[in-house]
């Protein structure tokens, strides 16, 4: 409905090219460093998989499946104790809620023309790696080659959950601890890192708030600290930048 | 087969939330400030998660005192926003972090 570009634009072989073109720099920009992150984490997933007695199959596809690792985890921890369907169903709901506002931010940017049925899998190869690509690197991109983009980081970044978690589960208990804890340290890294790229007033704030309440808010309450440092920080911040703006208006 | 339900089972309550969010996703606009109120929540929750992890680490990062983790972050910033090439950017700031960090691990991690 938002998109400038009627949907003839995206028919032809000029566009066709296109797409292949985005798809391409989407490939190339999760070679860059979002692959190696996810596949540090998946590494990590494969031998916990091990320790609490999952099969090798098994643990390949909750990677693939379930593609969030902390559900993941929760799964394999609860597995290990013997929980019933329905408990493992609703604790990686508990531990997923972030998806929906990562969701919600990411598919409202691709043009309504090229979301229907796609958007369902797309919405798959969303992790916390693919949506920090995507808010930074979205507003660079043409409409059109949003989703060839995304297509092109995700499917790679989801591909390397296999290979990953195989590693992680041949190698438990046999990966020195100092790489053990490089390869730990690469997921906060990778973002801390991309927090420095981030432009907007609002988003910064927002950045700075939930730094600051993230930790106060889990020594609080652990279970709740994610939900409150988004949604105190994230509206205090876009409060903020409104204010900012009104006065900025004013002044001028 | 009990793995396999549990697999699926986990599975479709993380999914729930993807699908919500495309369906959800339908009605907004990127220019509304609903879609400028979820991103700054975004970036919050994010944020928070990322820096809870590096002050209160569960796990082998637990292991490295916090000062040491700080120089790890903060050495691999400063080559991020690094202005002079070619040393700068996204992979050689990750390099010199995950750098760092194997040797505070082979300096603070008791030996095996």
């Amino acid at each position: 409905m938002s998109d400038p570009l009627p949907p003839s634009a995206a028919t032809g072989p000029a566009s066709e090219l296109q797409a292949q073109q985005a798809f391409r720099r989407g490939v190339r920009a999760a070679f860059a460093a979002p692959a190696a992150v996810l596949f540090a984490g998946m590494i990590g997933f494969g031998a916990l998989s091990q320790s609490v007695g999952m099969s090798f199959l098994g643990s390949i596809a909750a990677s693939a499946l379930i593609y969030a690792l902390p559900g993941q985890i929760v799964m394999a921890e609860m597995m290990a104790v013997g929980a019933t369907g329905l408990l493992v169903s609703l604790a990686a709901a508990l531990t997923a809620a972030r998806f929906l506002p990562m969701t919600l931010t990411v598919m409202p940017q691709i043009p309504s023309h090229h979301r229907s049925g796609a958007a369902f899998f797309m919405a798959h190869l969303l992790a916390m790696t693919s949506w920090a690509i995507a808010v930074r690197e979205f507003p660079r991109l043409a409409p059109d080659d949003r989703r060839p983009y995304f297509l092109g980081f995700g499917l790679v970044c989801w591909g390397v959950c296999i290979p990953g978690t195989a590693l992680g589960y041949l190698l438990a208990g046999h990966v020195p601890g100092p790489l053990t804890l490089a390869l730990v340290f690469l997921n906060p890294l990778f973002f801390l890192l991309n927090f420095t790229e981030v432009r907007p007033l609002g988003f910064r704030l927002a950045i700075l708030f939930g730094a600051v309440l993230g930790p106060l808010t889990y020594l609080l309450t652990p279970g709740y600290s994610l939900l409150l440092s988004g949604l105190v920080g994230g509206s205090l911040a876009y409060v903020l930048q409104r204010r900012t703006l009104a006065q900025r208006a004013e002044g001028t | 087969m009990n793995e396999l339900i549990l697999i699926l089972a986990a599975a479709l309550g993380t999914y729930s939330w993807r699908f919500l969010g495309v369906v959800f996703s339908g009605r907004i606009r990127t220019d509304s400030e609903f879609f400028q109120w979820i991103s700054c929540v975004t970036y919050a929750m994010v944020a928070g998660l990322v820096f809870r992890i590096v002050v209160l680490p569960v796990g082998p990062l637990a292991q490295i005192p916090l000062f040491a983790r700080l120089i790890c972050i903060g050495s691999a910033i400063v080559v991020m926003v690094w202005p002079y090439r070619p040393f700068r950017g996204l992979v050689p700031a990750i390099l010199v972090g995950a750098t760092l960090m194997v040797g505070a691990g082979l300096h603070f991690l008791p030996p095996a």
